[in-house]
């Protein structure tokens, strides 16, 4: 019986080393099943489609349109509001990029593979949020130019090196990465996908509903602080509000939400029974 | 050398792993064996650090799990064999696992030969087989040629040729100087695969014993003895040296004496007998005394037949 020597080097491996192998890891797992590439197929649709109806609709009923309305009439969140629709498809992947692993139980072959467990989080949010910010930026400049170019005179249309627009359209790209990753933190949470669902959702759609229900100027002031309407400023040209909070500061708003999720992920992927 | 000291895990207000130590040696195949939901699972949890122990510690070669940074080097195992992301094919899921630990795309092919699933490879793993998804989930333990290896019920869901593969191939990692420890609720199992065997009922470890030991303390042959006289056969049994039992019915129980010297004895005698009969107790009715106590008395002091 001879003795089996480990093969493994045990103390020599560096951080650096660690990380990119579970970064590598990851991305081979992401880009192994088919679900994301459906989800970011149907985004490549929703965002160019959303554009053109929209574009199209309010070049034509222009001219009927009050001076009021002209002057309040944003060519860029126009062209742009495929995002609010894309948002729930891109905030379902995130959801099911971190619960799909935990319901299929793959998640303790992970852990097993590396125990260090928020690096197994932190690379799968990197490598999602790189691929959807990429993708999701590239459809935010297809939107734009497909918006404008309907947006023909008299309609108000930009060109993208306007004051604020390029902001606008890479704002775009990054709203929905947030969002996606709202939807993973969420996930790394609840570890079931109906849950999750449920809860992003509810931020997203059911939320805004119900400040919207108590009426009044609370409601209006509160509302600049949920993450869709605040992160929204970001991909707009026009702010209003009753803060009038800036692209920047709507997006912090939307940032605070996703850390806010994200620190007891981690706090508690490290805590919990896998 | 995996090593448990005092392992204890409480989920809420149940006992899954009551305080217990056992090691298990290199070059064994020790058997873990218990009752559906004895612990086996938890206390297999808590050896790679998935589920942290309430109190107390286990290692792997001296240390804990969770600070191995290049762990499938060290430590491979199949816990479920269902565990995998059924979009997935077979290779890229191995070749997820290696890269997670600097492991070559060559060796996930190697493994991928070993269990006999190269040529489904790059089908879709939710289109397994269970016997499919277990050699599966072994080709992931075996990846990073570690010298420690956990099996959970490995051959449940196996057809004999599948059976008769993974004890040859458990055998084998023994023979190589590896640790290796299998769970099995199935007796008849274990007493084909293991040479030790750790015995777990109700978060408690029952035995701690070799199975040859095991076998000896329960293969006594006992001869059941009905006749017209219970209570004079059993005085006469007793004077010759027999160690003799009487049930409520009359039946006696004799060890120590063949059958044919107990016949011989009682035609000497003058005796009457209605039923001479060698009773063989099996391993199996061994465990089930074991983890039947386990159940019934909750035995304050664990292991009665340990050696």
């Amino acid at each position: 019986m001879s003795a089996h020597a480990g093969t493994a080097p045990r103390t020599s491996i560096s951080l650096e080393t660690r990380l990119r192998a579970t970064a590598r890891s990851e991305w081979i797992k992401f880009r192994s099943v088919r679900s994301g590439p459906a989800v970011l197929l149907a985004t490549a649709v929703i965002l160019p489609v959303t554009a053109w109806l929209l574009c199209a609709y309010y070049r034509n009923g222009w001219a009927t349109m009050s001076p009021a309305s002209q002057a309040s009439f944003d060519p860029v969140f126009i062209s742009l509001r495929g995002i609010e629709g894309a948002q729930l498809l891109v905030g379902a992947f995130g959801v099911i990029t971190a619960t799909g692993e935990y319901t299929s139980g793959l998640i303790r072959g992970t852990f097993i593979a590396t125990p260090q467990r928020a690096q197994v989080i932190a690379m799968k949010a990197a490598i999602f949020a790189v691929v959807v910010w990429a993708w999701c930026t590239l459809l935010s400049f297809a939107a734009f130019f497909i918006g404008q170019a309907l947006l023909s005179n008299p309609a108000k249309h930009v060109a993208i090196g306007d004051p604020g627009a390029l902001t606008a359209v890479f704002g775009g790209g990054l709203y929905l990465t947030l969002i996606g990753l709202l939807g993973l933190f969420i996930g790394v949470l609840l570890r079931r996908t109906p849950g999750a669902l449920a809860a992003l959702f509810g931020i997203l759609l059911v939320l805004p509903v119900a400040i919207g229900l108590l009426g009044g100027k609370n409601s209006a002031q509160l509302a600049e602080f949920l993450p869709d309407s605040g992160g929204e400023e970001i991909f707009k040209l026009l702010h209003g509000g009753a803060y009038t909070l800036g692209p920047w500061q709507g997006f912090a708003v939307l940032a605070a939400y996703v850390a806010a999720a994200a620190a007891p992920a981690f706090l508690l992927v490290r805590r919990r029974d896998a | 050398m995996i090593e448990a000291r005092e392992l204890r895990k409480v989920y809420g207000h149940t006992v899954a792993v009551d305080g217990i130590d056992f090691q298990v040696k290199p070059g064994h195949v020790t058997g873990f064996l218990g009752p559906n939901g004895a612990g086996k699972s938890t206390a297999m949890r808590m050896i790679l650090g998935l589920d942290l122990p309430t109190s107390g510690t286990v290692t792997v070669d001296g240390r804990r799990y969770q600070g191995t940074v290049w762990p499938l080097h060290e430590v491979g195992a199949l816990l479920d064999a269902r565990a995998v992301h059924p979009g997935r094919s077979a290779y890229n899921h191995l070749h997820a696992l290696a890269a997670a630990n600097g492991i070559a795309r060559k060796r996930v092919d190697e493994v991928l030969d070993q269990v006999g699933l190269t040529s489904v490879a790059r089908k879709r793993v939710g289109g397994f087989s269970l016997g499919m998804s277990q050699r599966l989930g072994i080709a992931g333990a075996l990846l990073g040629d570690p010298g420690t290896l956990l099996f959970d019920e490995p051959v449940n869901g196996l057809d004999p040729d599948g059976i008769l593969w993974i004890r040859t191939l458990m055998r084998s990692l023994a023979d190589e100087g590896r640790t290796v420890l299998v769970s099995s609720h199935l007796m008849s199992e274990m007493a084909l695969t293991a040479d030790h065997l750790l015995v777990i009922g109700k978060g408690r470890l029952l035995a701690d014993t070799p199975l040859s030991e095991l076998i000896a303390q329960n293969s006594d042959e006992r001869v059941e003895v009905r006749a017209a006289d219970p209570q004079q056969l059993a005085a006469d049994l007793r004077v010759v040296g027999a160690q003799v039992t009487m049930e409520p019915d009359g039946t006696l129980g004799v060890l120590g004496f063949e059958s044919k010297q107990i016949g011989e004895l009682a035609a000497e005698r003058g005796h009457v007998l209605h039923q001479l009969r060698d009773v063989t107790v099996s391993l199996e009715e061994a465990y089930f005394r074991l983890t039947g106590e386990s159940v019934e008395y909750r035995a304050p002091n664990p292991a009665p037949v340990a050696a």
